[in-house]
């Protein structure tokens, strides 16, 4: 199935998309920059969109694999459930924002917020990450091949952060930690699943130090 | 919310499209900003020793020609005029304080949207593509251009209060955002002899670079300091007499995103409205980073 977003409006995209009672691969062509593209899926169609998406595509994604030639905007694959967006450009803030499940994988560079809140969603940046990534996360893991900007995992909880190369600072309660072999493994399952050569052994670790989990009776002073 | 828009030329064989091309960018902003718009275009350079004047009155059938004799005779020089709508550009051999002394006393009504030798501002309530028709933008030549459409939050919905705003000769600044320090900092300026027309939070950000750029900065200076100085959240473009710059606040909530080819330089809100731009689908694209000054234009 096709579209063309020159004479189809996103709307009827969306609408047709949802209608499919059975997986489907469907292309949508000229994009340019239309927000809410494939958003809510919930069967294991597979999407191709071909132009700059803007905001929140692929958003709440559960199934489907979402593949976007060139760039998206804010929110990319916010709160996916499950399923696969792969951008075969750079993202804008908050891709992957609060996401569940699923794999999110970036070819170029991902802005400020890349995976703010994430509670079960794995991410793969090929680029580098702008500040504040991770931010919060709870559940998860963000790979970064390239650079992570200011205020890497601030208030992180649970999420598992790697980055290969060098990180601007880090935030609050965050932790460069070591390497085990389950991190390895899980690392080397992450590379693979997102087609890059990176060698895990290049990456760092980084989690949470648990020091924000409990109330610290010396701190009672500042309230 | 607010959408901001701007494109600098750096093919001149475009500069008879400025206004053609730049239309469908401002209007694609209207989802972001629907309740006023304004562009500041630069172009029609006025020799040195003249200034270009760019007026409005809430008439549309002002009397500009009383205006222009009354200025001739103060000030013992030509005055040309020329009308858009309820605006009028009036060009003169003379100083922008002469100038403004002359227009206050003789009608307080009328606003003084910009002085320079290249910018011209205009600016109204509506619909963006309601003042793109009423301006007859599509129709203008220049060299660059720098557009906002608002949605007001944090002051009523006038001419006024629209963008852009003017900060100095041939400056001036748009933005998309609010400001949380603005009735301090505008007490504040009004110290330092800054005058302010409205409430609106963006009207204190261009006063404070104003007040910067009069006490010596250079205007990457001045966005430095306004990073310091202004809490809140901010995409700003400010047009210069040779281009435009970009400046996001370190936390960056605001959206930007710029484009380049061998012809333009483009930044917008949005990507959508980079979308009509010829050659757009090679240009090279890019989200300014945060808490950085970006320049583009003339050497």
């Amino acid at each position: 199935m096709k579209f063309d977003l020159k004479k189809d409006s996103v709307r009827a995209v969306n609408q047709a998309l949802h209608d499919l009672a059975q997986p489907a691969d469907v292309s949508v062509d000229h994009i340019s920059g239309d927000h809410n593209l494939a958003v809510g899926l919930n069967r294991p169609h597979k999407v191709t969109l071909n132009g700059h998406a803007g905001y929140y595509c692929a958003g709440m994604n559960q199934q489907a694999e979402v593949t976007v030639h060139g760039n998206v905007g804010q929110g990319v694959a916010e709160n996916m459930m499950s399923g696969k967006v792969h951008v075969f450009g750079n993202a804008s803030q908050s891709a992957g924002a609060t996401a569940h499940g699923g794999l999110l994988v970036i070819e170029g560079d991902a802005a400020a917020r890349c995976g703010i809140s994430m509670k079960g969603v794995d991410i793969v940046v090929k680029g580098s990450v702008g500040h504040m990534s991770a931010f919060m996360g709870q559940a998860g893991a963000l790979v970064v091949c390239g650079d992570a900007g200011d205020a890497l995992g601030d208030s992180l909880y649970e999420a598992h952060i790697y980055v290969k190369g060098s990180v601007a600072s880090l935030g609050a309660d965050c932790v460069e930690k070591s390497m085990r072999a389950e991190h390895l493994e899980e690392l080397t399952r992450l590379l693979e699943a997102a087609g890059s050569d990176e060698d895990p052994a290049d990456f760092k670790r980084y989690g949470s130090a648990r020091e924000l989990y409990n109330f610290k009776v010396d701190n009672v002073g500042a309230y | 919310m607010c959408g901001i828009v701007g494109l600098y030329l750096k093919n001149k064989a475009l500069e008879g499209q400025l206004g053609q091309l730049f239309e469908p960018m401002l209007v694609s902003m209207t989802g972001r900003g629907p309740d006023s718009a304004g562009f500041a275009i630069y172009g029609d350079e006025v020799p040195e020793g003249m200034i270009k004047v760019t007026l409005q009155h809430a008439n549309e059938h002002y009397p500009w020609h009383d205006l222009a004799n009354e200025l001739e005779q103060a000030l013992e020089t030509d005055v040309s005029v020329l009308h858009n709508a309820n605006a009028a550009v009036l060009k003169l051999e003379a100083q922008e304080d002469a100038v403004r002394a002359v227009i206050t006393a003789f009608d307080p009504t009328v606003r003084v949207m910009s002085v320079g030798r290249s910018i011209e501002i205009l600016k109204s309530v509506g619909l963006p593509q309601t003042i793109a028709d009423k301006f007859t933008l599509s129709g203008m030549k220049g060299s660059h251009i720098v557009g906002h459409t608002r949605m007001a939050t944090e002051s009523g919905v006038s001419m006024e209060g629209s963008h852009p705003f003017s900060t100095g000769l041939d400056l001036c600044l748009v933005h998309n955002g609010s400001l949380s320090n603005h009735n301090r900092l505008r007490e504040a300026l009004k110290k330092e002899g800054i005058v302010f027309e409205t409430e609106n939070d963006s009207e204190v950000a261009a006063g404070y670079l104003t007040w910067r750029l009069r006490a010596g900065d250079s205007l990457q200076q001045a966005l430095e300091n306004a990073l310091d100085a202004l809490d809140g959240f901010f995409t700003f473009t400010v047009g210069t007499k040779d281009g435009f710059a970009v400046v996001r606040d370190p936390i960056a909530c605001k959206p930007a995103v710029m484009a380049e080819t061998d012809d333009y330089v483009a930044m917008a809100s949005e990507y959508h409205a980079l979308a009509s731009l010829p050659g757009i689908e090679h240009a090279r694209l890019w989200e300014p980073d945060p808490g950085k000054v970006y320049f583009w234009g003339r050497d």
